[in-house]
Order: C-alpha cells, then sequence, then structure tokens
C-alpha cells in the first residue's frame, strides 16, 4: 500500500474536477472495494476523494418507478419497504449479497462498480490482461471454475462484475444517472454502462474520467412486483454467485404477457438475456416454456475446462427462479 | 470395570472436573485483555517487519534493488539473502534439520534459490508498519524463472516411493497377512479413488512473531506456536544459543490447527532481523502469506481396494497413496494407519507415492491422515454395504475390530458400540430408508449417511509445577499451550479437584518456556498429558504435606506410617479412622510454611490401574503401553439435502457421539467437537485451495474465496460422548478431542450424498459442479 492523499469533498463539483485531473486520484464511497484492491496493490492511487457527504441520497417512488440515490447503503436499500414490496428482486439481490457488516458500510455506485474476483487479476504476481493489458490470461487454461461463459473474449474470461445488484438491475432496464466535472449528467442504461471485454478487458464501464455515479432509477412494471433473484453458490451466504438469475414475469391467465431475464456469475457482465424474454413473452407459463428460455439464455456459452458446469447450472437456476415467480 | 479411578478415590462427586465450567479466559478475550503474540506492543522501541515473497515457484533470484526503499523515512533494515547474517545451523542439510526439528528442509534467504511461490525473499523492517509495507512494495526482485511443477497430477512429476511419511515418522510401506491373494479371491471386490484437494489451516489469528533480544545472548520471543518448547530448541540450535538462552512466550492462540505445531521460516527472519536493528521487532503474517507461510494439506489420491465375503466380512484392503510434496521434504499425511485398524481385516497393505513439486511442503493440518484416511476407508464401507445388502451400521458392526489387527494388541479402551447405538438413537437411523435416492423433500432429495471415527492417544509426556498456599488457593504452571480450545479452563478444574479448591482459587499459567516443559499442543496430546503431569504434581504436594504431617509432634498424624494417610476434604486422615488428622491449612501455619511445591509428570501409558502412574516419574510405565492400542473412537449421523437441478449440498441434521476417556469439561469439549465437526464439514463440501497449473501459486489465497463455512451451512448440532474409564492412558485417564471430532465427518456427508443421490462423490470437496457432473452419469 503506497502513501496517498485523502480529502472530503463536499460539493460533487469538487470532487469531479480532481478526479478528472488526476488520473490516478479515486473517489471513496464505503471503501469496501476499494481499500481491498489497495492493500493489495492492485490499485495505487495518489489520492482518494471522500464522497460520502454528496447528496446523493434518497429511496423514493417516482412517476414511474423508483429512484435511488448512489450514496445509499446496500442494506438500506436492501430493507427498504418500497423497493422490498415492489421490487423483490433488487431487495434480495443485496440481501443475499456480501455480509451485513459489507452491507452497512457498501454504497450503491460502489457496488456497481465492484471489480472481478478472478484470482488471477486479484494477484499481482500473475499475467493479466485486465490489469497489464497484453500480458496474457492464465484463467484461459488455468482456475476458470467460476469465471463467466458468456460475453468472454480470448483475452478475458473474467465475470468483470462479479456480484449481485447489477443483475436484478440489468433485468429492469434500470438507468444511471452519471455527472461529470462540468456538472452536466446524462443517463446511460445500465446494460450499455458495461462494456464487454473484446480486446480492451482493462476498459470496463463507460465512465469518463472523472464522472460519478449519482443515482439509478427503475421502471415500474407487473414484472418488478413479481420479481426474485435466485443465487446458487458453494457456501450459504458470503460467497459469490456461481450462477444467478435476476427475473420478473407478467402472468395472466397463466400465459407470459411480459418477462425480464437477467443472469449473473456467468456473463462478462451482468447478463440481460432478451433471447430468454422472447421465448418466454406470449408463451405459458410452463415449466417446458421455462426450459427453452434458459436454452435460449445460454445459446451462445463459450465454457472451458472448468466452468463447463455453468451451462446446466445457470439454465436451471433461471428456471428454478421463473418457477418461484410464476407461482 | 470395577475399579475406580485414583482420582475419583481422593475427589469424589463435588467435583469440578467434567463440569461445564465457563472459560477462565472468557472474560479476558472478551474484553481484549488476553494478550496474543502480536500484541506485546509495549516493548521498548518496537518496530515492525514484513515480508517481501517471490511472484515465481521456481528460479534464481539475480538482484535485489533495494535502493529506492532504503530511501524511505523510518526504513531500518531490508535484509535478503546477501547480507542476513549467517546461522549457526540451518535446516538446509539433514543434519541441521533433525537438530532444529524443522517441519521443511529448507530456509530461506539462505541462498539465491528459489523453490515455492510465496517464499520470502526479503525481510524489511520500519518504525511502523505502514512504512514497512510501503518499502517492501519498492524492493525490486529480478528473478531468473524456470517453469516450475505444480502437483503430482502434471504429466512430467516423477513418482518415487519415500520408504518413511511423515517426516521419517510413519513407515510408507505396510504388510499384513497376504493382502493381494486374498484381494483376488475375494467374491466382492471394490476398488475406488478418492481424491482430496489442498486445504489450508486458516487459524484466525495469524502467525505472528514478536523478537527480542534482550541481551545479545538472550533472547525472547512471543510467537504465535502450538508449542513453546519445541520453538525454543529451533531457535537455539539455528542461532547457536542453549536453550535457557531463548525464552519464548505464548499466552494465547487463535487457533492452530497443525499449522503452528512447528517453527517456520518467518519466526527464524524476525529474529534476525530484530538481531540486525537492535530493536524489538513485530511481525505478522499477512492472510495470503498464510498460504504460503506454514504449511497445509496436500493435494492427493487414494486409491482402496476392498476385498471381502459375500456377506459383508472383510478378507483384505490394499491402499496406495499418491501426493504432492517439497523440493526438500517428504512429508505426506499417514492415511493408513486408521484403515489399518479400524476394523477386523486379516490382510492389509499400504503403499506411498510422492512426486516433488515446486510448493512449501505440506504439514499436519486438522487429523492429518486420519481425516482423508477415514474418507477413504469409510465411503468404501458405504459401498460394501450397499453392495451386498446391509445397512452402512451393520456392515460396521459386521467387521468390528475386537482388538487393534494392526498391532495385535487388545484396545485400552473402546466404546465405539455404544457410540453407534446412541448415535443410531438420537439420529432416528432406524428411520431411515434403506433404499438410495429414494427420500424426498419437495424438489430437494434427503441422505442419511454415517460414518465411523478414531484418532490415537499419541506417546507423550509433560511436566507441571503446583504450588499450595496455606491460605487456601494454588499456583499451577506448565509449559503447555492453549489453542483457544480450553486448556486454561480445563487444566484449572483439574488443580481445583486434585487440590480440594473451588476453581477460582487455583490460577493456572502456561505458555512460556519458563516453566515446566509441556509437549506441543497437537496431535489430541495436550488435555491427557497436561492434566495427568498436574494431577501428579497435587499428588506430590500430598505427599510432602503427609510427611510433615508424620514428622510434626503437635499433628494428630504424628508417627503415622506414610501409607495409612490419605486425603479427604483437602484434609489429610488416616485411612482406617478418618476422623483422626487435619487440613493443610492448620499444618502449615503451625509449621511457618507459607506455601509448598510440587512437580509432577504426565505419562501416556502410565494409567491408574495398574498403579503407574502413582508411581516414581520412571517407573516402568513401558507396560502399559506395550500392551495396548490406545483409541478414541466415534461415530457421526448426517442428513444432507441435496438440490438435483443446483448441484448444492445443505447438511441439515448433524449428531455425533464420542467416547474418548474421561472429558474434563462438558461444555468446552461440546463446542471443540461441534468446531472439529465443522471443520469435516468445509472439507466435505468447499473448502479447497486451487494450484494454478502453470504457475504453482494459489488463485485464491483469501477468505472470501477459499470458503470455510458459514454459520448458515451448518445446522443444530447434536453431540454426546459416552462415559469411558480408560486405566491404562495416563493419570487422568484422558483420551483427548482435538481430532477425533473431524475423522470420519467427510464420509458421513459423502454416504449422505450418495444415500440422497444414488450417485458416489469421491472427490472432495463435494462442490455443485462435481454433483451436476454426477447427475450425469451412469452409476
Amino acid at each position: 500500500m503506497n502513501n496517498f492523499a485523502y480529502q472530503q469533498a463536499s460539493k460533487a463539483k469538487d470532487a469531479t474536477a480532481i478526479v478528472r485531473d488526476d488520473k490516478q486520484a479515486a473517489y471513496i464511497a464505503g471503501g469496501t472495494t476499494l481499500l481491498d484492491l489497495m492493500k493489495a496493490n492492485l490499485e495505487q492511487h495518489s489520492q482518494l476523494v471522500d464522497i460520502n457527504l454528496l447528496p446523493f441520497k434518497g429511496i423514493e417512488k417516482t412517476n414511474d418507478g423508483l429512484r435511488i440515490g448512489a450514496m445509499e447503503r446496500m442494506s438500506d436499500v436492501g430493507e427498504n419497504p418500497i423497493v422490498q414490496q415492489q421490487f423483490p428482486a433488487i431487495s434480495e439481490s443485496l440481501l443475499l449479497a456480501a455480509s451485513p457488516q459489507l452491507r452497512n458500510m457498501a454504497s450503491m455506485g460502489g457496488n456497481i462498480l465492484q471489480r472481478t474476483r478472478c484470482g488471477y487479476f486479484r494477484d499481482p504476481a500473475f499475467p493479466c490482461n485486465k490489469r497489464v493489458p497484453g500480458s496474457g490470461c492464465p484463467a484461459l487454461q488455468g482456475d476458470n471454475h467460476n469465471l463467466a461463459i458468456l460475453g468472454v473474449s480470448d483475452a478475458c474470461i473474467a465475470n468483470s462484475y462479479p456480484g449481485d445488484l447489477s443483475v436484478a438491475l440489468a433485468a429492469f432496464d434500470a438507468v444511471l444517472t452519471l455527472e461529470n466535472a462540468k456538472g452536466k449528467q446524462r443517463r446511460v442504461p445500465i446494460t450499455e454502462f458495461y462494456l464487454l471485454p473484446g480486446n480492451t478487458p482493462q476498459k470496463e464501464t463507460v465512465l469518463e474520467p472523472g464522472e460519478l455515479i449519482v443515482s439509478i432509477t427503475v421502471p415500474a412494471a407487473a414484472y418488478t412486483q413479481r420479481s426474485t433473484y435466485l443465487k446458487v453458490r458453494e457456501r450459504s451466504s458470503y460467497a459469490y454467485a456461481l450462477a444467478s438469475a435476476a427475473v420478473g414475469l407478467d402472468v395472466q391467465g397463466g400465459s407470459i404477457r411480459a418477462a425480464r431475464v437477467a443472469l449473473g456469475g456467468v456473463g462478462a457482465q451482468p447478463w440481460r438475456s432478451r433471447e430468454a424474454e422472447q421465448v418466454l413473452t406470449g408463451a405459458p407459463a410452463t415449466e417446458a416454456t421455462f426450459r427453452a428460455a434458459a436454452a435460449a439464455a445460454l445459446r451462445g456459452a463459450q465454457p472451458r475446462e472448468h466452468n463447463r458446469f455453468k451451462v446446466e447450472l445457470a439454465q436451471n437456476t433461471l428456471v428454478q427462479a421463473l418457477q418461484k415467480v410464476a407461482g | 470395570m470395577d475399579i475406580e479411578p485414583a482420582f475419583f478415590e481422593t475427589n469424589p462427586k463435588a467435583g469440578s472436573v467434567g463440569q461445564p465450567l465457563d472459560r477462565v479466559d472468557g472474560r479476558a478475550k472478551v474484553t481484549g485483555q488476553a494478550k496474543y503474540s502480536a500484541e506485546f506492543n509495549n516493548l521498548p522501541g518496537l518496530v515492525h517487519a514484513v515480508l517481501k515473497t517471490s511472484d515465481v515457484a521456481k528460479g534464481r533470484i539475480q538482484s535485489i534493488d533495494t535502493s529506492a526503499a532504503q530511501k524511505e523515512p523510518g526504513v531500518l533494515a531490508i535484509l535478503t539473502h546477501q547480507n542476513v547474517p549467517k546461522l549457526a545451523k540451518t535446516p538446509n542439510d539433514p543434519e541441521g534439520k533433525k537438530a532444529i526439528g524443522a517441519p521443511m528442509g529448507f530456509l530461506p534467504l539462505t541462498s539465491d534459490q528459489v523453490h515455492y511461490a510465496g517464499q520470502p525473499v526479503a525481510i524489511i523492517v520500519a518504525d511502523t508498519l505502514e512504512r514497512a509495507q510501503h518499502a517492501a512494495a519498492l524492493v525490486r526482485v529480478q528473478i531468473a524463472a524456470e517453469k516450475p511443477l505444480a502437483s503430482y497430477v502434471d504429466p512430467r512429476a516423477e513418482l518415487f516411493d519415500p520408504q518413511k511419511v511423515q517426516d521419517g515418522k510413519t513407515d510408507g510401506h505396510t504388510v499384513r497377512g497376504n493382502p493381494k491373494a486374498a484381494f483376488a479371491a475375494a467374491p466382492v471386490q471394490l476398488t475406488h479413488t478418492y481424491t482430496h484437494a489442498i486445504n489450508h489451516h486458516n487459524p484466525m489469528e495469524p502467525g505472528a512473531t514478536t523478537a527480542h533480544w534482550e541481551a545479545p545472548d538472550r533472547l525472547t520471543v512471543y510467537e504465535s506456536t502450538q508449542g513453546v518448547t519445541r520453538t525454543q530448541k529451533a531457535l537455539s540450535t539455528m542461532l547457536g544459543l542453549a536453550a535457557e538462552q531463548v525464552r519464548v512466550v505464548t499466552k494465547y492462540l487463535g487457533g492452530g490447527f497443525g499449522c503452528k505445531g512447528s517453527t517456520w521460516p518467518h519466526t527464524v527472519l524476525t529474529v534476525q532481523a530484530a538481531r540486525a536493528v537492535g530493536r524489538p521487532v513485530k511481525l505478522s503474517l499477512t492472510r495470503p502469506q498464510m498460504f504460503t507461510s506454514m504449511g497445509h494439506r496436500e493435494d492427493q489420491t487414494q486409491t482402496l481396494k476392498v476385498g471381502a465375503t459375500k456377506e459383508g466380512k472383510l478378507l483384505a484392503l490394499i491402499h496406495e497413496k499418491t501426493s504432492t510434496t517439497s523440493p526438500w521434504d517428504n512429508y505426506a499425511e499417514p492415511n493408513s494407519r486408521i484403515i489399518n485398524l479400524l476394523y477386523k481385516c486379516p490382510a492389509f497393505e499400504s503403499t506411498y507415492q510422492l512426486a516433488r513439486a515446486d510448493v512449501m511442503t505440506s504439514t499436519f493440518t486438522r487429523a492429518p491422515g486420519e481425516a482423508p484416511g477415514s474418507f477413504a476407508i469409510e465411503c468404501s464401507m458405504d459401498d460394501l454395504a450397499y453392495q451386498v445388502g446391509l445397512d452402512p451400521l451393520q456392515i460396521r458392526l459386521l467387521n468390528y475390530a475386537d482388538k487393534d489387527y494392526s498391532t495385535n494388541k487388545p484396545w485400552s479402551s473402546k466404546s465405539l458400540k455404544q457410540c453407534y447405538a446412541r448415535g443410531a438413537e438420537l439420529f432416528g437411523w432406524s428411520k431411515r430408508n434403506p433404499k438410495a435416492g429414494e427420500t424426498r423433500d419437495g424438489r430437494l432429495l434427503v441422505g442419511m449417511g454415517m460414518a465411523t471415527a478414531s484418532y490415537p492417544v499419541h506417546n507423550n509426556q509433560g511436566t507441571a509445577r503446583v504450588r499450595l498456599y496455606a491460605d487456601g488457593h494454588a499456583l499451577v504452571q506448565t509449559g503447555a499451550t492453549d489453542l483457544g480450545t480450553g486448556t486454561y479452563t480445563v487444566m484449572t478444574q483439574v488443580a481445583a479437584d486434585a487440590l480440594w479448591l473451588a476453581p477460582d482459587k487455583v490460577r493456572f499459567e502456561l505458555g512460556d518456556t519458563k516453566l515446566p516443559t509441556a509437549p506441543n499442543s497437537g496431535g489430541s496430546v495436550a488435555a491427557g498429558t497436561v492434566s495427568s503431569s498436574i494431577y501428579m504434581a497435587a499428588q506430590d504436594v500430598w505427599q510432602k504435606l503427609i510427611k510433615l504431617a508424620t514428622q510434626d509432634k503437635k499433628s494428630p498424624l504424628y508417627r503415622a506410617k506414610v501409607a495409612d494417610v490419605m486425603v479427604e476434604n483437602g484434609r489429610m486422615v488416616l485411612k482406617a479412622n478418618k476422623a483422626k488428622g487435619e487440613d493443610y491449612a492448620t499444618l502449615m501455619k503451625r509449621n511457618e510454611t507459607a506455601d509448598i511445591e510440587g512437580t509432577g509428570n504426565g505419562k501416556y501409558g502410565a494409567g491408574y490401574e495398574s498403579g503407574l502412574a502413582a508411581g516414581p516419574a520412571d517407573s516402568g510405565h513401558q507396560d502399559d503401553m506395550a500392551g495396548h492400542s490406545m483409541h478414541s473412537f466415534g461415530a457421526h449421523f448426517c442428513e444432507v439435502k441435496v438440490d438435483p437441478e443446483l448441484g448444492t449440498v445443505r447438511v441439515t441434521r448433524w449428531v455425533s457421539v464420542h467416547a474418548a476417556g474421561r472429558i474434563l469439561n462438558a461444555k468446552t469439549a461440546r463446542s471443540q467437537i461441534i468446531g472439529g465437526s465443522i471443520f469435516g464439514i468445509g472439507s466435505a463440501l468447499m473448502e479447497r485451495t486451487v494450484r494454478d497449473d502453470q504457475f504453482a501459486r494459489y488463485t485464491n489465497a483469501s477468505l472470501a474465496d477459499y470458503h470455510i463455512p458459514v454459520n448458515a451451512d451448518i445446522p443444530d448440532m447434536t453431540v454426546e460422548f459416552i462415559e469411558e474409564h480408560d486405566p491404562y492412558i495416563n493419570a487422568m485417564g484422558v483420551k483427548g478431542i482435538g481430532e477425533i471430532s473431524m475423522v470420519g465427518v467427510a464420509a458421513a456427508v459423502a454416504n449422505a450424498v450418495y444415500h440422497a443421490t444414488g450417485k458416489r462423490i469421491r472427490s472432495l470437496p463435494i462442490t455443485p459442479d462435481k454433483v451436476l457432473q454426477a447427475k450425469a452419469m451412469q452409476v
């Protein structure tokens, strides 16, 4: 860990200006991801800009859905009655993540920006194209049992976002509001926020230098209320997903009017599956439909030696999640 | 057995031993008063060290550039192989290794050679921890890397027969009867292969050393170790000092599980760094460093051939183990030991094969040998039961070992049948559907499995000192260590009973080489050896008091024969007339004796029935040892629920019943069995360290990625003990429960998974990928 400067920002403009102008600067909110990365010498920062005082707060109903400030803590959002009642998948994705201590500290914005658990990325002694572009990817032939099978490239097979929240956000068309150093805001759907690895796995999101996540909005619909997040892992708590599914269904008279599906643990990014949604939409809410949707979701899978099981596991996870909300 | 133990004679029912006394050190621990080895922060001028370790697993150091690090403020020293002072002895040659008693025949910073990833290549000392960490990051190490070998699995690995395993302690080849012919002729033949992932101990408290040179020839080390005496010997030998010039202190341990049973390189390097800077130096290993600094359970494959009659009686067992070892040691857990003795079987053979890889040496890890060995034999017994159509419990009773067939000796005691019966009753085993794959709870498959546990009582001895004060309190001392399991508490109870005091009148001290020598707390020996030594030391006190009384003209016991006097309720009385006598306080005060001291020697094999325990310290305790095989036994019963679609396995019910001689504290013993069983469930379902094939470096060296069970993985556990009086083990009749709780656990879980799914998974841990894979396969 290197020496670094620390300052607390009271205005967004102050914070974004510092980080825009100093490429080695970083924001710190809960610090649950950043400090780990710094202690492991994965990131070296010249200064940390504390954004905990910024007014990006609130969990509120809007005309068409939900708005969550990026500085809200995971635990507060997960336990919020509006979120629990109208967006159960989002609540579950938060409360099934990490541990209570971490959820109490971690901000929503920080969660969205957490980095991969790929063991080769996490240890600077290994080559890693994401960490040191061009150095190689030992995971292709090595320990890839919990790495991605969808959206991967020959440069990187990491699940760049290993967490849960963004999977639920991707399923339900959440939009991030970003603010830059000029105070200008733009809105980016979370499905367009993350970048696939391609040949540039080091570039993980569309965030510009200095840009901050300000808030998250999620439109409400029948399927957000009838939604769930199912997470499969090697132990019952405090573990990353081997596979997970965020699903929502609007079922009327046994027929699916609308569906939302995203998978976690298997994609190079939170994996929205419009292929699965297409199969589901207009079809009867039966196991056969769910199986067909799951098959469609995994059709493009590119498994490797140790993560081949995820093709079946992700399908079964999705089917179970759909069965749960179909009732 | 109608012979009552000597302990009960001197202290009938009012005793503290066996009671669920709260931990005597509990308050100190929860209030932060308990000082662990990295918490002696008041030493004058204490400074901090960190290790710089090798990224690569194999190669030669070409250069180490310390110039940038040296310039950093607060940096006091950077030691590398180029400037570290020479030691009197190193473990790098067999003679030195033996003299030191080192776990590994290689000490870093003695040459430019890199033998494993994570090997220390420099130790950096600075005035603050942060400055030391920063400086370490600035040290540039150039290594000419060579392609390493990661494991015996690599096709390039060369397998060899080590002759002896576990540092020469165990024969690598054992034959009994005519196993090959017996197997070939057996009507039922099973051949199965079992694999076990690398496991790490992962104690809560990392390895830590605080080294203080109080004078050029006088060193005190506060060390996170399971044995202060062993550390003292290792350090003094390496430094060329007499043992008494090195004091080792370990007041509290946050777990050890085997990884703190030896002296490892970081301790030696910290001591050298302290000498170099002339100030006390503290080093605490980081969690990632814990994966490469203090050993692990090796990756291994076992093949077990079982020959049996059509009725299920064992005819032959042939066991082969292949595992990875380091470039310099022949370490392999002795898996075959338990397979050789668990059942009545006329023919047995075991062989070991090792492959040298560019890895840190493996070491004793939570029931070394017995844990993975029991996985193989207890899964195969389960297979045999299904094959011949017997209940898994019946197959074990059919093959019950009425003596130790591996040594042909009688058991000193064995209450396994009672463990089976009580465990089955508590669990409701009789309600189990005998067919596999046919019990459901909704979409979940339900399985019930069981397995036998056994662990030897290892040969050991220790000493203790007891000082009884006339005012009614006592100081009890021994150089044992408390891993956190309750040694402080149970020894206080033993001393209280032996001295007829309330536990709060006993001050018990341990963890210091200034105290009488006790063995390493490892191999489940501490409870039996230390309690017996305290008991014997208390008897020494009473003998001295009786002698004093019989020579004191004012005593009612004046001129009585010593042999005619006994102790009851803290009074010395005539056996023939218990009204005649006096209490020790009266006697001592009259004689102006403020206190009286006794010493005692607690020995394996010096039991109470033969009277050997009460005799002179060196009287022929060989008799009990030579005449009996001494083991604890137990049985585990497990229910799992398996999601056949997701591959997840959750343990939903657990019953363990053990018989391990006298149980010293019902509460700490129960906690210890629960903890050990959770270890077993961890290794059964989730624990594994992954070593990259190409780099021979771990990819999950953190507690986020190396999974140990969380609360939600563990159901309420039922733990009971069968009361067992063993007259041969030691003076207290205590067998020890450190490891037995884990033995057989993985098999019980795997057997339950088989019962749930009809699929046998022989590779640990049983993770969802393996369950899904097994489902896809026929059989």
